[in-house]
């Protein structure tokens, strides 16, 4: 099993979601992350999925979302040759005396604070998901009280875009 | 998707609009069943009867497996037409019986206004959510002028590449809601154009270095209109030919190098040559679990060539050493040129003793289920379509009916829906004003038998031959080979008197007893005007041999059953 990102570029409509989650329900895949918004042309969306596959079932994943009439264009990004982040946003306990602590903490994750409250305070950090796991346990231990994040969302580097990528048939 | 130009075009409801580009795409027949949030579009198709002819069937299932049939039948797209709630949940049996079959099929349904959708409103079902996994695509219009652009994509989809149903759901005030409409010509069916790339090079080569080759051919090569091509192919290399049932009729039944049925219930002699051939090209099959029941060990000495047009099924069972994906038909005509095959005159020699030493065993019994078959293949008309239902009779028929045309065979077999055959039968004799027989299993024949109303009222020309043991025979084979003879709930025993219910719908009745009358009954049931019913009493325990178990390989065929059950 290795984990891998799919991009796709997805019609921006009502039930694309639906098609694309319920393909991967269906067929037993398993999706660490899935993340979709509009882009700079309202017709399409773009999704970043994450998952833990062998090359069969990549193979099959990428197939049969290529299959689905919304769906309009697939890729699968090696993570050497694209840029990928994540975005946490945490809530964590707030015990004044700690807080130069969690602060210096934050400076060296560049993580922001970006609310504060006499019990607790937020926090806002942008990274690669290995990243964020490490922060997170680091600051487990001040108590979180909740937290999320977005899932990986990626693109490749350099000029390209989405419809320059490999083939992925040539990847198999 | 554009929507449509609103500065042009002469207004209409969009009722008027859906049968209108239902006659932009040619469709001359609708099978359908009315209700209250389809009412409008039934008004239309009132006022268009003189171009479409709608038939009304019992059920909407019916309709939907008519709409099937007819598309199987013709290689046309089929329509079925049904109101919201329960009459589209009714049409998805046979929306998935068409999508595991690859049937170009567009359903359109009825939904409740717009403002009354999402309000758990009377008939209210959001069928675009519970068709989505069964449908190849499927829209709800909420916008009137997105409605022909609509129509015609969902056309489009159904036919294009890999063939399936789609569905088109549109609110009530959709349909009633006014809007400029242009007609537009069809889009041509688009399967891709297929150029040779390294991928089919190599497939061609590994062809090429074949010594003992064997093709399998599945449902794509019809689908594709490709079994003259295949033929064409097949017999300038000296190919050995076997099918899917799905492929049946890809060959004629009689030609020399057809060797038969792969699978489950296969001819033993596709079984013995798939596990001696070296290379298998496989044309427009998707290695189901009835074709392939032990993947690692299918074709266990062969490099598989595989060529499709859906490029999800290259390696989905089977890992392949070599693919091509495109269309069945180009890609033939492609390979035909580009290998040179010299099949080891042994190997030639060898399939034709397999085929010629196999034979399907017949029945002791005083009413053979075989004989029956060839009974009707030798009834005149000889131009008749075959509908099966599932079960036992489904596969005698696919192993022993001669079926030597593409799409005279209708039968389900991806999702094997019991109740599928009447109404597939409904869409066949509409469609080609052929004869059809069904052949169907006491069983299978209960679950719809209401359309044979729809038969009687439109005069159409089925014969329905019930192959009746009182059990459900297929389950009960595998309760005696794999449940300790543990009968439960197939034993159907069921008082019903085929002939006096055909007397009762209005078709006629007969019956079929032993194997002497074999030719006069069922020449006598083609001879007779309309829908017959034959009611055609077999043993209840013969068996459908041979049979390769769930998850076996060919190498685990079981040719025949010692011991019978009381």
């Amino acid at each position: 099993m290795k984990q891998y990102i799919v991009t796709a570029l997805v019609a921006n409509k009502s039930g694309v979601l639906t098609r694309v989650s319920g393909l991967f329900a269906r067929r037993g895949y398993n999706i660490n992350s899935l993340a979709v918004c509009a882009t700079e042309t309202p017709a399409f969306s773009r999704m970043t999925i994450v998952a833990e596959a062998d090359d069969a079932t990549i193979k099959q994943i990428t197939r049969q979302l290529d299959k689905l009439v919304d769906v309009k264009k697939v890729a699968l990004l090696s993570p050497d040759k694209a840029v990928c982040r994540e975005l946490l946003i945490v809530k964590l306990t707030l015990d004044p005396a700690q807080r130069p602590e969690i602060e210096s903490t934050c400076n060296i994750y560049k993580a922001k604070m970006i609310d504060l409250s006499p019990a607790s305070l937020i926090v806002e950090l942008t990274g690669e998901p290995n990243k964020i796991d490490a922060f997170i346990q680091v600051v487990t231990h001040y108590g979180i009280i909740e937290l999320v994040r977005t899932g990986l969302t990626a693109l490749s580097r350099g000029a390209d875009n989405i419809n320059d990528l490999t083939d992925y048939n040539d990847l198999f | 998707m554009e929507k449509q130009d609103n500065r042009c075009g002469r207004p209409l409801r969009g009722a008027e609009i859906i049968v209108q580009c239902l006659i932009e795409q040619g469709v001359r027949h609708v099978f359908g069943y009315p209700g209250g949030y389809i009412i409008d579009t039934f008004d239309a198709l009132w006022l268009y009867r003189d171009k479409i002819t709608h038939v009304l069937t019992a059920h909407e299932q019916g309709a939907c497996h008519a709409a099937d049939g007819y598309a199987r039948a013709t290689g046309r797209t089929g329509v079925v037409m049904s109101t919201s709630g329960p009459g589209a949940t009714n049409l998805v049996t046979g929306i998935a019986t068409a999508y595991m079959d690859s049937v170009p099929l567009v359903a359109v349904t009825g939904n409740v206004p717009l403002a009354s959708l999402g309000r758990d409103s009377f008939q209210e079902v959001d069928i675009t959510g519970v068709t989505m996994p069964v449908t190849k695509h499927n829209f709800i219009v909420k916008d009137v002028r997105d409605l022909a652009p609509t129509m015609r994509e969902a056309f489009a989809i159904a036919a294009s590449g890999r063939p399936g149903p789609v569905l088109v759901d549109v609110p009530k005030n959709v349909q009633q809601a006014v809007c400029p409409y242009t007609p537009a010509a069809p889009a041509p069916r688009s399967v891709g154009h297929f150029t040779p790339d390294a991928r089919a090079r190599k497939a061609a080569d590994v062809l090429s270095a074949a010594k003992r080759p064997l093709v399998l051919a599945g449902g794509g090569v019809i689908r594709s209109d490709a079994c003259d091509d295949l033929r064409a192919f097949a017999e300038r290399h000296r190919l050995p030919v076997a099918s899917t049932m799905m492929g049946l009729g890809c060959m004629p039944a009689d030609h020399p190098l057809y060797m038969g049925m792969i699978g489950m219930h296969g001819s033993a002699a596709v079984a013995k040559a798939l596990n001696e051939c070296d290379v298998l090209l496989a044309v427009g099959t998707r290695f189901s679990d009835r074709v392939a029941g032990n993947p690692q060990k299918f074709a266990a000495q062969a490099s598989i060539v595989h060529v499709d047009i859906d490029t999800a099924e290259i390696d989905k069972v089977v890992h392949s050493a070599a693919h091509i994906m495109g269309d069945a038909g180009q890609v033939l005509r492609y390979l035909d040129n580009a290998v040179t095959v010299s099949p080891d005159a042994a190997w030639t020699e060898r399939c034709r003793a397999l085929k010629n030493d196999f034979a399907y065993a017949f029945s002791s019994l005083p009413l053979c289920p075989r004989k029956i078959l060839h009974g009707i293949a030798a009834a005149t008309p000889a131009d008749k379509l075959v509908a099966t239902d599932v079960g036992q009779h489904q596969m005698w028929t696919a192993q022993s009916y001669p079926v030597s045309h593409p799409r005279t065979l209708l039968t389900s077999g991806g999702l094997g829906t019991m109740g599928y055959g009447l109404g597939a039968a409904i869409g066949a004799a509409t469609a080609t004003d052929k004869p059809v027989a069904l052949i169907t299993g006491d069983g299978s024949f209960h679950m719809n038998l209401n359309e044979l109303s729809t038969c009687v009222k439109n005069k159409l020309n089925v014969k329905v031959f019930v192959f009746n043991n009182n059990v459900l025979g297929m389950v009960r084979q595998w309760q005696t080979l794999f449940y300790q003879k543990h009968y439960s709930a197939t034993t159907l025993n069921s008082p019903t008197d085929y002939v006096l219910l055909a007397k009762a719908f209005g078709a006629t009745g007969l019956s079929l007893r032993k194997n002497e009358d074999i030719n006069a009954v069922v020449q006598k049931a083609f001879d007779t005007e309309g829908t017959v019913v034959v009611d055609c009493r077999i043993g209840q325990d013969e068996f459908v041999l041979p049979m390769i178990p769930p998850g076996k390989s060919a190498a685990d065929i079981i040719t025949a059953i010692e011991e019978k059950t009381e």
